[in-house]
C-alpha cells in the first residue's frame, strides 16, 4: 500500500504508474519495468517544451513546476489566452489533480485490501482497458496504427521467448521502424522527382551537344 | 525491495524528462523527426501492454475472461463513451464472464 501511494506521490505520470505495476505484477525485472514506464513519461518532455514558452517560468521555479507537467495540466495551459491565465490554468489543474490523484490512490489502496481479491471482480482488466482508452485517440493515421499493430505482435510473439518486461521494449522499437520505413518512403518519392528532373536536364544537355555538332 | 527500486528509478526518469522539457532549449526537441518519434513511441507501448495484459498469463498467451472485457472497452470507444464508461464496461463483462465460466 505504501509503494503504490509513494508512486502517485513521485512519479505522477497515471500510464507510467500502470506499465510499472503491470510490469512488475507479471513478475518483471524491477530495471526493465522501469525502462518501460520511463519511456512512456517521454511525451511530457515535449509538453514541458510547449510550456516552457507559454508559461516562462523564472529558472528557480522549474523544478518545482517539473512535477505537474502532464496530459491534463498542458492540457488546460495551452487552452488559456494570455501568459497570466495559462499560469493560474497550470497552477490550479496541478494542485487539483495532484491532491485528488494520491487521494483517490490511497482509497484505492485502501480498498483493494478490503475487497480481498480483485480477480473475482474483473479489476485485472482495468489495466489495459485504461492503456486502451489513452491510446484510441492516438490512432490518427495509418502510420499510428501501422505502429500498434507491429507493437502488439512484437510484445505478444517475443513474450514466451524473452524474460519478462522485455517484450514490451522490444516492441517499442516498432516506433522507430515505422519511422525507418515513412523516412525511406519520403526519401524515394524525393529521389524519384530529382531523377526525373535530371533526365529531363541529361534530355537539354543531349540535344545541346547535337546543335553543336 | 526490488519493487522499491523500481519506483525509484521510475520517479527519478518521470521527473528527469519533465524538467528537460522545461530546461532544453527548444531547438533540441523540435526536430520533426524527434517529435515524430516521441508522438510514435507512446503508441508503441501503449498498444503492446494492452495486448500483454489482455492475451498472457506468466509467458503463456491465453484467450480468457479479459477479451471478453477488452472487447467491450472496444465497443465502448467506437460508441465514444467517457473514459470512466469505457473501463467500468471491460471490468463489468470481464466480472460477468468469469461468474458465468466460473
Amino acid at each position: 500500500m505504501w509503494q503504490t501511494c509513494a508512486l502517485s506521490l513521485m512519479v505522477f505520470t497515471g500510464a507510467s504508474q500502470f506499465a510499472l505495476v503491470g510490469a512488475l505484477a507479471a513478475g518483471g525485472n524491477p530495471l526493465t519495468a522501469a525502462a518501460g514506464a520511463f519511456f512512456l513519461g517521454v511525451r511530457n518532455a515535449f509538453y514541458g517544451l510547449r510550456l516552457s514558452q507559454s508559461l516562462a517560468l523564472p529558472r528557480a521555479v522549474r523544478p518545482f513546476a517539473a512535477h505537474w507537467v502532464i496530459d491534463e495540466t498542458t492540457a488546460v495551459s495551452l487552452a488559456q489566452r494570455g501568459r497570466r491565465a495559462a499560469r493560474i490554468g497550470f497552477a490550479v489543474t496541478g494542485l487539483t489533480l495532484y491532491l485528488l490523484w494520491n487521494l483517490t490512490t490511497l482509497l484505492g489502496a485502501l480498498g483493494a485490501e478490503a475487497i480481498g481479491d480483485t480477480d473475482a471482480w474483473g479489476l485485472d482488466v482495468a489495466g489495459p482497458a485504461v492503456f486502451l482508452a489513452l491510446l484510441a485517440p492516438m490512432l490518427k493515421t495509418a502510420v499510428e496504427r501501422a505502429v500498434a499493430g507491429l507493437a502488439v505482435l512484437l510484445g505478444l510473439g517475443l513474450l514466451p521467448v524473452l524474460p519478462a518486461g522485455v517484450p514490451v521494449l522490444a516492441a517499442a522499437l516498432a516506433a522507430p521502424a515505422m519511422l525507418y520505413v515513412e523516412g525511406r518512403r519520403a526519401a524515394g518519392r524525393e529521389a524519384a522527382g530529382r531523377e526525373a528532373a535530371g533526365r529531363e536536364a541529361a534530355g537539354r544537355d543531349d540535344s545541346g551537344q547535337e546543335e553543336e555538332r | 525491495m526490488n519493487t522499491w527500486i523500481a519506483i525509484g528509478a521510475t520517479a527519478l526518469g518521470c521527473y528527469a524528462v519533465k524538467l528537460a522539457g522545461l530546461l532544453v532549449p527548444a531547438g533540441l526537441l523540435e526536430r520533426p523527426l524527434v517529435r515524430r518519434f516521441a508522438a510514435l513511441l507512446p503508441v508503441a507501448l501503449l498498444a503492446a501492454l494492452t495486448a500483454q495484459q489482455t492475451f498472457a498469463d506468466g509467458r503463456a498467451l491465453v484467450l480468457d475472461a479479459r477479451a471478453a472485457g477488452l472487447a467491450a472497452a472496444v465497443v465502448a470507444l467506437v460508441l465514444r463513451a467517457p473514459f470512466l464508461l469505457v473501463v467500468a464496461a471491460a471490468v463489468a463483462v470481464t466480472a460477468g464472464a468469469r461468474a458465468l465460466g466460473g
